[in-house]
């Protein structure tokens, strides 16, 4: 199984400004220091051990995850952030216009950032495709048409092409689609959200994003144990440090870095992925974030070390 | 985990020891409740000695942020001192060093406190 990451910011798109850029420049160049770049491939692995902050950037498009796996013929994808449009144009550059395709959408739920792609999303409007839309959330089907249309869009939903579903999952429930086991949980969020466990072949991925957690709350702290057991990788919402999520964020919807590292190390889990970065880090402050959690990871292990990565834009990670 | 108290004249220094995590951190707040009373702009300020705290988790600093909003809300004081060094990682990495004053020793914050009444944290 891999899972391929589309979008990875919170709230909103956070595109890089041209001062940004321009300001890794400077510090790529800075770097230099009189080494020899006087080859391409010395220029490249000169690159390659540059930080992503200097030699990339961790992305700015919103939530959008995507499941891969070699059997299967289906598409899955969590969320339909702004990170869906690259998603779609890429799955239409890959199979063409002329070869439908089946989409499984897993909704965390309707906020904005987590269904603005799908107006931009091409296979929408391509007949023959099949998108099926999976939510917890009754009114799933009323946010994606409520966003099409005047006044907020020049095409109206009944417009769309493709065969569009939707489809209200049960919390707690374990179902069978697309080739996975998938179970929804209840998460902390306005309006409330839902977290996703998806299991195959002995591996299992958790997508748990824009979830709020009380740790004092004993009982709560285990359900999202069980919820994350063993599990080989968990996506989650570190959007705030634990003294914004705890004061002046409380009851935004969103957690943290700390609370991720403890919730995975109280599962078992083997990798965590934070997600969902805060729209106005930088992508050095993204980076600082992962060093502190992979630091708070090593001092806080009690025996099987909890393997800390950072989502960005175009990562790709194998199960 | 334990608290123990000790009057230092016009400072209450409260001595926490032991683990506070998911299991036991409404029982802390509980223990530290009764004392936050006094702890207003004319009252009796607090230090919390952490020599003795050997591991703090988000449940537990989730407490001290709720102890320091209480403090503040009545125009109080109140400092941690003597941390361990695991104890003042967790403290940096979850950014509590921005809410709370942090001292080396208990002297140091005692001698902080009550050379002022300004409030802070």
């Amino acid at each position: 199984m891999q899972i391929r990451f589309w979008g990875t910011r919170g709230s909103l798109p956070a595109p890089l400004t041209a001062a940004d850029v321009r300001a890794k420049l400077v510090a790529a160049l800075t770097e230099v220091q009189g080494r020899s770049l006087e080859t391409p491939a010395a220029v490249e692995a000169f690159v390659a051990g540059l930080p992503l902050s200097i030699r990339g950037t961790f992305g700015g498009d919103s939530s959008c995850v995507e499941l891969i796996d070699g059997e299967n013929t289906n598409h899955v994808l969590c969320d339909m952030g702004s990170g869906a449009r690259r998603y779609g144009v890429e799955m239409l550059r890959r199979h063409g216009p002329d070869n439908p395709q089946t989409y499984h959408v897993f909704m965390s739920h309707t906020h904005w950032d987590h269904i603005m792609g799908f107006p931009m999303f091409p296979p929408a409007y391509l007949p023959g495709n099949r998108i099926i839309i999976h939510g917890c959330h009754a009114e799933i089907a009323g946010a994606f048409h409520r966003q099409h249309g005047a006044p907020s869009f020049p095409v109206e939903f009944s417009q769309l092409q493709a065969a569009i579903e939707f489809v209200v999952l049960k919390p707690d429930t374990t179902t069978e689609i697309a080739g996975y086991q998938v179970t929804p949980l209840l998460q902390r969020h306005s309006g409330d959200s839902y977290g996703y466990r998806f299991e195959k072949n002995g591996k299992c991925v958790v997508y748990s994003t824009d979830s709020e957690h009380r740790t004092e709350q004993s009982e709560e702290a285990e359900r999202f144990a069980r919820f994350f057991n063993n599990a080989d990788l968990v996506i989650f919402d570190a959007m705030y440090s634990l003294a914004e999520a705890t004061s002046v964020k409380e009851d935004w919807g969103h957690s943290s870095n700390v609370i991720g590292v403890e919730l995975c190390q109280m599962a078992n889990a083997k990798r965590l992925c934070l997600f969902h970065h805060e729209p106005t880090y930088s992508d050095s402050q993204i980076e600082d974030v992962l060093h502190k959690t992979r630091r708070l990871e090593e001092i806080t292990r009690a025996e099987t070390p909890l393997e800390i990565i950072t989502a960005y834009d175009g990562l790709t990670v194998t199960l | 985990m334990e608290i123990g108290v000790e009057d230092r004249g016009n400072v209450l220094v409260l001595k926490v020891s032991g683990r506070i995590d998911h299991l036991n951190a409404s029982a802390f707040h509980e223990a530290l409740t009764p004392h936050l009373s006094h702890c207003s702009a004319d009252g009796t300020p607090i230090v919390l000695d952490l020599s003795g705290l050997d591991y703090i988790s988000s449940a537990g600093l989730r407490i001290f942020m709720i102890v320091a909003k209480q403090a503040n809300a009545r125009g109080g004081r109140i400092a941690v001192a003597q941390m361990q060094p695991l104890v003042r990682e967790i403290f940096e990495i979850s950014h509590f060093h921005l809410v709370y004053e942090i001292f080396a020793s208990t002297d140091d914050a005692l001698a902080a406190i009550s050379s002022t009444t300004t409030t802070t944290a």
